[in-house]
């Protein structure tokens, strides 16, 4: 296949970007999206050029390092898959791609198709964790959980962080990521201790971090390589309520007489 | 050099509470004086640096990947063991030490294997408290499923998605200390040398990846947990920035680097389809839970598998062993699948591929069960192949996958330079001369979670420390030698592009020291290694400069090791005259094709030391006693 590429340059987070055009010639349809670019970078190389800038690790769909978005549409729209899962099989002989960054103002761009993303990161340090250190954990099947639920907190888990909620949304708002790991924790019994308190400090935490508001759109739950379902913003919403109900409880316990 | 492996006396059994409890120790007021360079954030790297800030140490982690939580420990698959016996089948800390001993073809230490069975345990107890959401029975109990080379139900599991589920909790785990302010964390930050003062590890040179800067770091300790350098056959199951670029650094500077040539070679991975392929796509061992292998008996059979009738079907290996079937090991099944593609019975169209077929289990189980267990990995096979394994049985090939090599270390986990501590995939120490499966998740946990934070914690109460400040003239030197490298490596305006000259180089060890070793396969490599390498420094191209993000300049570094690295490799592979685990020569065969082990002059580590450019390096052997275990021939029939 021949295709032609229209691609964000951009040579660091000062530099305004444009749009350049390369050709992609000799593709083969087995190729995955990212050994189509490195056949360009190659060329580019080869020319004397510099490559286009572009993340990838696992190419298995899995790290959540890969960050594309294909003619407007983040991972390239194909129902769950990632950009280095996606094959140029589902690409037409002739076709022009135009191919971006993720594009929020949480993830200011370092060069090219490459973003920062450390506001995620950010995210998890302000509570997504138990808070257990190594040693004396009690024995693994000292606390059944059921089945469901731990089923249930699997699928939420199943996030990779890559961002593309993110990138889709209108409002650039990382609901869907932040209310996988609340609810991957707080469906689970190790999770309950921290539960209400974890959702306040990474509520705050990405609201801090530049993320806009939800406004329950569902682009989000669309793009969203590992299909993270948008019932988990719901659920996190209500264990926010809660929490904002019964009020902060690290002040609850420094009143020191409440039970 | 002296070789000291530190193993405790006493009864294996109770080596590690002995140990331990001997073990100097930290008080806690004093931890905070300590600085630790933690480089690495898989599951070695973040599991240590987490628990030595919980202990109140100072850690820097460091990681070339955007965030931590991206480390290529994110991709295992298929579970973690533990000697738990929850499947009442058995199991028992003694038989998980025997399997993997025995699974490792009797090249690894047994005091390390023991300890490694003992913490199983509380491996996954920990990993339950972090909030790990393993697999579960409908009675609330947790599941486990087999791997190869066991005859228990000993593996844990997340899906398929285990080591991902193990990284996160890790990476919450570190998350928090780098909230509490004991880790400071590195994201986008690649080592490039290691500093050693008056012979202890006392720092690294760094390279900021987005920025170019190169910044030196001191520390009372160095914990290298940067995984394995499976990259160096360009094509691998690995993540594609892994290298050995870390351990390599080391070396040079004095670490000896023990077993290179025992390198993985995993038999269920989709089979390459053309020269434009980056990597190659690990299909889980797991999967031979269900699925059963075959080719067809006739040479050349090009009919679709679902024409094949059941009695023209080779299940070779239940045929060759029937006590552990399709779970036979994962050196025993690669090689069972090289010979059938060796002798025409391949399939797909390079007839480089076997069947893993899942009729059989879709019938017994029900679609609806198969999906449950391996769904993701269906997932994976069609995106990547266009084809429906529900429907018609996988093709697989074996592939790189994993190093048992790495940098020596002691008992302790430090290398042969004090200070220097090597954890995970990076350390050779607890797999011989073949992993088993699910067993490097297991590994590397226990490195970072529960023998590190007491090792470390003796070797700062046993040995006067230096507190050699960033100025001190070896760090000086060492930026001066990362930064000339670097601008070596920039003035590359030759014609090769650094890619092409990995995947040369790749090719080369692929054929002559892959799946089947000999001496003149091996000499040839090494003859064309030098060439190769010659050929890289004259006539490469990197573009751009150091003052930017410059992937091309990150990759051409890590090549440029690799280079090197593959005579080491090839050298320890010819070195070594005999047959066993991962690492198999031609020479030394049974009869009927089987590994030829020989315990009599090759029952040792061989720990190489670096001996300056363009010298052989040397060889010390370091022997391994068997005290417990009779050594014997491995048998899986
Ligand atoms: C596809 C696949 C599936 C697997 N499935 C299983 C399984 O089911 N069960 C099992 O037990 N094992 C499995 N393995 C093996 C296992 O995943 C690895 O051996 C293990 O995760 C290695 O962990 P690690 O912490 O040692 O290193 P890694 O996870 O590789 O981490 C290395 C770290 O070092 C950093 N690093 C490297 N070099 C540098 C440098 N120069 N400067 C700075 N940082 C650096 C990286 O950024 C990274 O953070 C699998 C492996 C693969 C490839
Ligand atoms: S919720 Fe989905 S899209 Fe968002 S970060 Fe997680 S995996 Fe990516
Ligand atoms: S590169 Fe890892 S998810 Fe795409």
């Amino acid at each position: 296949m021949n295709l032609t590429l229209k691609v964000w340059r951009q040579k660091d987070a000062k530099d305004p970007g444009r749009f350049e055009t390369y050709p992609a010639a000799n593709i083969l349809p087995d190729m995955s999206f990212l050994e189509m670019l490195d056949v360009v970078n190659e060329r580019l190389i080869e020319e004397g050029r510099e490559p286009i800038a572009c993340d990838s690790d696992c190419r298995e769909g899995i790290c959540g390092t890969c960050s594309l978005v294909i003619d407007g549409r983040p991972h390239g729209g194909h129902h769950g898959t990632t950009v280095c899962q996606l094959h140029m099989r589902h690409f037409q002989d002739g076709q022009t791609i135009t191919i971006e960054p993720w594009r929020a103002r949480a993830f200011p761009i370092l060069r090219d198709l490459v973003c920062d993303r450390t506001a995620l990161d950010r995210i998890i340090q302000a509570g997504g964790f138990v808070s257990v250190n190594t040693g004396g954990a009690p024995d693994g099947n000292a606390l059944p959980v059921s089945k469901t639920d731990a089923d249930l907190s699997m699928d939420a888990a199943a996030c990779i962080g890559c961002g593309a909620c993110v990138a889709a949304c209108k409002n650039a708002s990382a609901m869907l990521f932040v209310s996988a790991k609340v609810s991957h924790l707080g469906l689970l019994p190790q999770g309950q201790p921290e539960r209400e308190r974890r959702v306040l400090n990474m509520v705050k935490t990405m609201d801090e971090a530049g993320f806009g508001n939800c406004t329950v759109l569902g682009s989000c739950e669309a793009v969203c390589p590992k299909e993270v379902s948008l019932s988990f913003i719901a659920r996190m919403n209500r264990d926010y309520g809660w929490a904002i109900l019964r009020g902060n409880p690290r002040r609850q316990t420094g009143a020191g007489g409440a039970g | 050099m002296k070789l000291e492996s530190r193993i405790p006396s006493g009864p294996l059994a109770q080596k590690w509470d002995r140990h331990r409890f001997e073990s100097k120790l930290v008080n806690p007021a004093n931890k905070r004086k300590f600085d630790v360079i933690v480089v690495g954030s898989g599951l070695a790297g973040a599991s240590a640096a987490a628990s030595l800030g919980e202990l109140g140490y100072q850690v820097k982690c460091f990681c070339f990947q955007d965030s931590p939580r991206r480390a290529h420990s994110i991709a295992a698959q298929g579970g973690i063991n533990a000697a738990k016996n929850y499947q009442n089948d058995g199991d028992s800390v003694q038989r998980l030490f025997y399997d993997t001993i025995k699974g490792g073809d009797f090249r690894a230490r047994e005091a390390n294997v023991y300890r490694l069975a003992q913490v199983s345990a509380n491996i996954i107890d920990q990993c339950v408290a972090q909030g790990v959401p393993f697999a579960r029975e409908y009675g609330g109990l947790l599941a486990n499923r087999s791997f190869g080379g066991t005859q228990v139900s000993r593996t844990f599991y997340a899906r398929g998605q285990t080591g991902q589920q193990l990284l996160l909790g890790a990476y919450q785990a570190l998350a928090r200390q780098i909230a509490a302010g004991s880790v400071k964390m590195y994201p986008r930050t690649e080592m490039l040398e290691l500093v050693v003062v008056e012979g202890q590890a006392k720092g690294i040179v760094t390279r900021n990846l987005v920025t170019g800067e190169i910044l030196s770091h001191a520390a009372d300790a160095v914990v290298l947990a940067t995984g394995g350098y499976g990259n160096v056959f360009f094509l691998s199951t690995n993540a594609k920035g892994c290298n050995v670029t870390a351990l390599w650094r080391a070396y040079r500077r004095g670490a000896a680097f023990a077993n290179p040539c025992y390198t993985q070679i995993h038999p269920t991975c989709i089979p390459v389809s053309g020269d434009h392929q980056s990597k190659l796509t690990l299909m889980s061992e797991s999967l031979r839970n269900d699925g059963r292998v075959w080719v067809p008996k006739k040479k050349g059979d090009t009919r679709a598998p679902r024409d094949i009738p059941e009695e023209e079907r080779d299940y070779y290996l239940e045929r060759k062993y029937p006590s552990y079937g399709n779970l036979a090991p994962r050196d025993i099944s690669s090689r069972a699948a090289k010979e059938a593609c060796d002798a025409g019975r391949g399939v797909g169209s390079s007839g480089l591929g076997v069947y893993l077929d899942f009729a059989d289990s879709i019938q017994r189980l029900g679609e609806d069960k198969i999906r449950e267990r391996y769904g993701n990995l269906f997932d994976m096979y069609e995106k990547i192949t266009g084809e429906n394994a529900y429907r018609t049985p996988m093709r697989i090939y074996p592939a790189v996958h994993y190093a048992m090599g790495g940098l020596w270390v002691d008992y302790n986990l430090m290398s042969n330079l004090p200070g220097l501590f090597v954890l995970g995939e990076a350390n050779f120490s607890d797999h011989g001369a073949n992993r088993l499966g699910a067993s490097a998740l297991m590994q590397g946990l226990a490195d970072g979670y529960f023998v590190l934070p007491y090792t470390i914690g003796h070797y700062f109460a046993s040995t006067r420390q230096l507190k050699p400040a960033t100025s001190h003239p070896e760090f000086k030197k060492a930026e001066e030698e990362a930064r000339s490298r670097l601008a070596r490596l920039l003035s590359g305006k030759g014609k090769r592009t650094v890619l092409s000259l990995h995947r040369e180089l790749g090719k080369l060890l692929w054929e002559k020291c892959g799946m089947a070793r000999s001496e003149a396969g091996l000499k040839e490599a090494l003859r064309i290694i030098p060439g190769l390498r010659e050929e890289f420094w004259q006539n490469h191209l990197v573009p751009g400069n150091n003052e930017s993000f410059n992937q091309a300049l990150e990759y051409a570094g890590r090549v440029a090791d690799f280079m090197e690295f593959a005579e080491l490799l090839c050298a320890d592979a010819l070195h070594r005259n005999e047959s066993c685990g991962g690492h198999f020569r031609v020479e030394y065969q049974t009869e009927d094709g089987e590994a030829r082990r020989d315990d009599e002059n090759f029952s040792y580590v061989a720990a190489w030391e670096y001996q300056g450019e363009g010298r052989a390096p040397l060889l010390h052997k370091e022997p391994l006693t068997f005290e417990e275990l009779k050594l014997a021939t491995r048998s899986y029939k």
